[in-house]
């Protein structure tokens, strides 16, 4: 029982990473009714602008320039680096997808693609193909809760995934920008004439799933301070699974996703060699899907996406 | 006040309207009737920049020029507001929330918000009933008092009314157009709207345009056009 409970934990850790990349992508295609398929890569830029922001900040505590201890280090890099992030998804947005808001889906997949290529080649020509760590900003300390061993970054991680959850739930519900982004979800062409200027919305839409996206990248840092490159492309695939096993355009389907996902991906590989966690994983999800091929709060073949 | 030159479109390879001319002066009331295709839709559709237009095309509204605005800004900036063919409703938003997210744009406070609101409810009631219902769940009849709402809200120098009689039984028709005669006389709201339902949209609006495969081919008082042999023919059954 407790290795069931010890694994819980690891795999609500696991889940919050893809729950958090998988509502950049489920609230894009809910409000633009594209994939944005530089997401993951969003992710890697993510971690990476945390890490200079992380690295930055303790250098300059170490130089004597700031006083500041660890825990006010990590939440101005969380801060600072959803901000900056922001701006990443947002360029992404202007140049790439809006000049082709009336393309072809392919197109539009295509650019996705070539962006990320750009984002990671760029990445590698700017750091260099070394992997880097992750300042270590939280002193780790293990609870021993009954034989579970939980330490703090876990719980830290796993209870601000879901807290950022919540928000996000609040501002689409109760906010006039989610309001406006929940109509533009249901029917694009009416909602200019009504005085929204939907290029704003769209443009907000990938600015919130990028700083999403730029907390899963922080928090992988301080879980497994290795970053590389490449980290962002596995991660966006599994975490763009769960978009769609959660339902196109469902904030809540997402998340449960992302976790589901954690849980199948930890739980095979308790049972089953780790070589094969993938496989059997995946061959799981395709099983789901099969019956469900919307997804969960996914609706078939329809305009009508729930944000 | 409004003023439409030489407005050309086409889909595709295929023109839609061929260079037509017209305006609509303040206060006013103006029809354009024509049968199914003739291109009432994208008449309505250019002036609120939801399509393009061909190069040639002038627009003004109070010598603003359209073409300058995007989409949302005729709504926002100019005034201009567009009940949509077939409404358009946001099934998935509630009542109330169609009607806030109208007044996205706008800046001038909550109060004044407010009292349009109060306004769009004594006008239709039976939305001050439904306010926490969800759009989809709306009859035929009330989804058009909401959209016609929205547009209330959004933007009130003009109002483009796409069709606003379509699908709706014969009194709940009167009642609507009762509703905007009093929009249009109590705010001075100027009323641009396109029917196939030629005898109803003639009665209601003070002067009217027939367009004909894309072509302005007739133009005159309400009246007139209700005496016209070729009208009567062609739009009122003969």
């Amino acid at each position: 029982m407790t290795f069931f409970f010890q694994n819980l934990i690891n795999a609500l850790q696991w889940g919050s990473f893809y729950a958090l990349i998988a509502l950049g992508y489920s609230m894009v295609y809910g409000v633009l009714m594209l994939f944005n398929f530089a997401h993951g890569d969003i992710f890697m830029v993510g971690a990476y602008i945390g890490f200079g922001v992380a690295t930055g900040l303790v250098a300059l505590t170490s130089m004597g320039a700031l006083a500041l201890p660890n825990w006010l280090i990590l939440v101005l890099t969380i801060l600072i680096s959803m901000f900056l992030t922001s701006f990443v998804g947002m360029i992404v947005e202007r140049v790439g997808y809006r000049p082709l808001r009336d393309a072809p889906r392919a197109s539009a997949a295509i650019t996705g693609l070539m962006i990320g290529i750009i984002l990671e080649t760029g990445n590698l020509a700017l750091l260099g193909a070394q992997r880097i760590s992750f300042p270590a900003l939280v002193q780790s300390t293990t609870y021993n809760l009954g034989g579970v061993f939980v330490t703090n970054k876990k719980i830290m991680i796993v209870l601000f995934s879901i807290a950022l959850m919540y928000a996000l739930h609040l501002f689409v519900r109760k906010t006039r920008w989610g309001m406006a982004m929940r109509a533009m979800a249901f029917d694009y062409v009416v909602v200019p004439l009504l005085g929204v200027p939907i290029n704003n919305i769209a443009r907000m839409t990938f600015a919130i799933g990028s700083a999403l996206a730029a907390v899963a990248g922080i928090f992988f840092g301080v879980a497994y301070p290795v970053l590389d490159p490449y980290m962002g492309i596995i991660f966006g695939w599994k975490a763009f699974v769960a978009a769609i096993l959660g339902g196109r355009g469902s904030i809540l389907g997402a998340c449960l996703a992302g976790f589901l996902l954690g849980f199948i991906e930890i739980f095979v590989a308790m049972i089953f060699p780790s070589t094969l966690r993938d496989f059997i994983a995946y061959s799981i999800i395709l099983l789901i899907l099969t019956f469900r091929p919307h997804g969960f709060f996914g609706e078939p073949y329809s305009a009508r996406l729930s944000l | 006040m409004l003023v439409v030159e030489n407005l050309r479109v086409s889909y595709g390879r295929i023109r839609a309207l061929h260079g037509i001319n017209f305006n609509v002066n303040e206060g006013e009331i103006v029809c354009i009737i024509g049968a199914n295709g003739a291109g009432k839709s994208t008449t309505l559709r250019a002036i609120s920049r939801m399509i393009p237009v061909e190069p040639g095309t002038r627009m003004t509204y109070k010598n603003k020029d359209l073409l300058k605005y995007p989409a949302d800004r005729v709504v926002s900036r100019l005034g201009i507001s567009h009940v949509p063919e077939g409404r358009r409703i946001l099934d998935n938003l509630t009542v109330m929330e169609n009607l806030k997210l109208s007044t996205y744009a706008r800046k001038d406070g909550t109060g004044k918000i407010g009292q349009d609101l109060e306004r769009v409810f004594s006008i239709f009631p039976r939305l001050e009933e439904r306010r926490n219902q969800k759009g989809g769940t709306l009859s035929g009849g009330e989804q058009q008092m909401l959209a016609i709402g929205r547009a209330f809200m959004s933007g009130r120098n003009v109002m483009l009314l796409d069709e606003p009689s379509m699908g709706l039984a014969p009194l709940l028709m009167l009642h609507m157009f009762e509703a905007l005669q009093e929009i249009n006389k109590e705010g001075g709201t100027t009323i641009l709207l396109v029917e196939q339902n030629a005898r109803l949209a003639l009665q209601f609006a003070q002067r009217g345009y027939v367009l004909e495969h894309g072509n302005l081919v007739l133009e005159g008082k309400s009246e007139e056009l209700l005496d016209d042999p070729e009208v009567k023919k062609a739009y009122l059954g003969g």
